[in-house]
């Protein structure tokens, strides 16, 4: 008897193939899936139409004045430009429509004159802050009003003479002028990057542990080597997270250019979901590799956390500094440092990105790092597999799947 | 010597300073449906994994046709591994296909050869449910479906008849015995020795990683003593004893079984019999492979030190 013909051997290639197609098919085809990818675009398309609401309605406040004060309150507008606020103005009849109109919440605060003659505000309960800083601000310039007029002047000319007096700033290193939509857009980039990798990587780490628990690995590693399922599983679910962040990145700019929200470009719009999968993309592979590794050591479902804790640590650690820093203080120090560093570049450096001011050389060096860990965090991971996939029951040390030959 | 199925040469196996397999040397020949038993931790396992590659021996070598297995000769075998394994969650049809050009069949002929062997046996009808959603026994079925999927040709199945009904014992008994037929060598391993002796053309006992005994039950029988079974309800319980060369191995249910040197007259141990009254039976008994077994394992048991525990 011959060795038979009939089957083909089967290449590198095509076995990848085989086994990312049935990640593929199987995660599309579910449910969960389904219904995890939809309200994440739901609640991306939602934000933005809230956000537009809110900025919609809140034009600034609105204050009432009586006749007395008609002139004060006429100086109001522009005082609340010059700090950066807006307010109206609305002329009521007396003291008593006016404190009807702050009670009822039609008027933030009314403008009156106090006992003393003294120009006072009258607010429901507090008065907030920046209001707080136009008023006082108004009532200094009527005092000084009154100076220069009592001293001859005309408080008009000395305001239009001190009005244009400002001193010019010349930076020795121009600050990165951040956008505040840009720190927003940078804030989702980090959330979605995070959520992507964290919710993939697992996926990855369970793939493998579902195999080792049902045995079926050996009726696969019969068939196929150990780097070649590892290969393929890790392609399959990274392609499957690649479809997900895309369908949430570009329904998210939809919606944001689409209500005004984003007023950025759509070349800037465009160009943060590009940063955006790239760094999906080397982070996925980054962290999806150890999960596979990391996974391959217990047979149980409840034992992955444990054994990916180690793992998760840094894309947590990563992320959980980047949202907290960053909006705050976009050119941080640490933050930039962090940016460069393999572990926790694939959360940091998108919301960087997104939020803009980023160096070229920075860009160009964090991508490389992490390109060049990969090959050899794959090296590592192929290694801790093959040597614990197959050891079921307790959990392998990670020292003895290294050393194991 | 041909060498055209698969050989089993000399491979050794450790785990630490556990002996799993000593010197495990056996060969099944194109055409023939093997038997391998022994008992729990003998190494039938460990041989059948170091058999497919999913385990590497530390010692020896695992040849189908005169070549060393590999890869590529591995996905010609169809082997059913001990620990059942399937995806739980992925329907039965979709996951056979999957396993089938895993082994290297195209799509169309995947999909054909899975509803040709869902078909025969018996588990058409829910080849689009989840295996979990499948009675053990029906997992069992799809399980040796997906050794069979890819038209193997040589099959290495461990326990295949452990958790079947009678009705699937025999659909696997059929499969089987088809499968040789056709040329195919086939190695199991099994506790249901009955099975074994009935459905084997040669069967290896193994016992410490080391296989003690292999060859046809008539070979294995060679050179032990045979036996007679009488039923003599009036004898006294000493009618026999005195007849040269034979001796009572046991009592069952009123019936006397003796064991014959080769040399002994049977004729005599029957005038005997009748001597005592009336006699209902008198029957020459063949050992069963059940009781082999327990003369070989024990007979082991008794001349080597303990191996320790293997897989």
């Amino acid at each position: 008897m011959t060795a038979p013909t009939g089957l083909t051997g089967l290449s590198n290639t095509a076995a990848i193939r085989l086994i990312a197609g049935r990640e593929l098919k199987v995660r599309l085809g579910s449910k969960a899936f389904r219904i995890v990818t939809l309200i994440m675009v739901i609640v991306v398309v939602a934000l933005c139409i809230v956000l537009k609401l809110i900025s919609g309605g809140s034009s600034g406040d609105t204050v009432g004045y009586t006749p007395a004060n008609a002139a004060a309150a006429g100086q109001l507008p522009a005082v609340a430009t010059a700090i950066g606020q807006t307010v109206h103005v609305k002329a009521v009849a007396d003291d008593a429509a006016g404190e009807a109109a702050v009670r009822s919440g039609d008027l933030d605060a009314l403008l009156t004159t106090g006992t003393n003659g003294q120009l006072t505000v009258v607010v429901k309960k507090n008065i907030d802050d920046t209001l707080k800083n136009t008023v006082n601000i108004l009532a200094g310039q009527l005092a000084f009003d009154q100076q220069i007029s009592k001293l001859g002047g005309d408080p008009a000319k000395v305001r239009a003479a001190t009005a244009d007096a400002t001193a010019t700033v010349r930076p020795l290193e121009p600050p990165f002028p951040y956008q505040t939509q840009q720190l927003i857009l940078g804030i989702a980039a980090g959330v979605l990057i995070y959520m992507s990798l964290l919710l993939n990587g697992q996926s990855v780490a369970q793939g493998v542990v579902e195999e080792k628990s049902s045995r079926v690995v050996e009726l696969l590693l019969a068939t196929i080597r150990p780097w070649q399922l590892m290969t393929g599983k890790v392609l399959g679910i990274g392609l499957v997270g690649f479809v997900q962040i895309l369908a949430i990145a570009v329904a998210g700019i939809i919606a944001g250019l689409s209500t005004h929200v984003l007023t950025i470009s759509a070349s800037a719009a465009v160009g943060t979901v590009i940063w955006l999968i790239v760094w999906y993309l080397l982070g996925f592979f980054m962290y999806a590799v150890v999960f596979a590794g990391l996974g391959a050591l217990v047979s149980r479902q409840e034992d992955i956390g444990g054994v990916t804790a180690p793992a998760l640590m840094f894309l947590i650690v990563g992320y959980v500094l980047g949202v907290s820093i960053l909006p705050g203080d976009p050119s941080s120090h640490l933050m930039e440092v962090l940016s460069v560093i393999p572990v926790f570049a694939p959360t940091v450096m998108p919301m960087r990105l997104a939020m803009g001011g980023v160096a070229p050389w920075e860009a160009v060096v964090s991508i490389a790092l992490v390109a060049a860990l990969i090959p050899l965090l794959i090296w590592l991971a192929a290694r801790i597999y093959r040597n614990a996939v197959l050891r079921t029951g307790a959990r392998v040390k990670l020292g003895q799947a290294l050393r194991a030959a | 010597m041909h060498h055209t199925g698969l050989e089993i040469d000399h491979v050794s196996k450790r785990y630490g300073d556990v002996v799993a397999l000593q010197d495990m040397t056996f060969e099944v020949r194109p055409g023939e449906l093997f038997g391998f038993v022994g008992s729990n931790g003998a190494g039938k396992t460990t041989t059948m994994r170091i058999a497919l590659g999913v385990l590497a021996a530390d010692a020896g070598e695992v040849r189908w046709a005169g070549a060393p297995v590999n890869l590529d000769t591995r996905r010609h075998i169809g082997y059913m591994p001990e620990e059942r394994g399937l995806y739980p969650r992925m329907k039965v049809a979709e996951q056979l296909v999957y396993l089938a050009r895993l082994h290297g069949l195209g799509a169309r002929e995947a999909t054909r050869s899975v509803d040709t062997w869902l078909e025969r046996l018996g588990v058409a009808a829910r080849r689009d449910d989840e295996v979990l959603k499948l009675s053990l026994g029906n997992q069992q079925r799809v399980q040796l479906a997906a050794a069979l999927v890819h038209d193997p040709a040589i099959l290495v199945l461990d326990e295949p008849f452990s958790g079947l009904d009678p009705v699937a014992v025999d659909v696997m008994s059929e499969v089987l015995t088809e499968k040789c037929a056709h040329g195919v060598p086939t190695v199991f391993s099994s506790h249901q020795l009955d099975l074994v002796e009935r459905l084997c053309d040669r069967v290896g006992i193994v016992r410490g990683g080391h296989m003690v005994a292999v060859g046809t039950i008539d070979e294995l029988r060679a050179g032990g003593s045979d036996q007679l079974v009488v039923h003599a309800p009036d004898a006294p319980a000493d009618w026999a004893d005195a007849l040269p060369g034979v001796t009572v191995a046991r009592l069952e249910a009123g019936r006397t079984v003796l064991e014959l040197k080769p040399d002994a007259d049977d004729q005599a141990v029957l005038r005997a019999a009748l001597a005592t009254g009336p006699v209902h039976e008198f029957a020459r008994r063949r050992p069963s492979l059940t009781e082999l077994f327990r003369e070989v394992v024990s007979e082991h048991t008794h001349t080597d030190a303990p191996q320790g525990r293997a897989a």
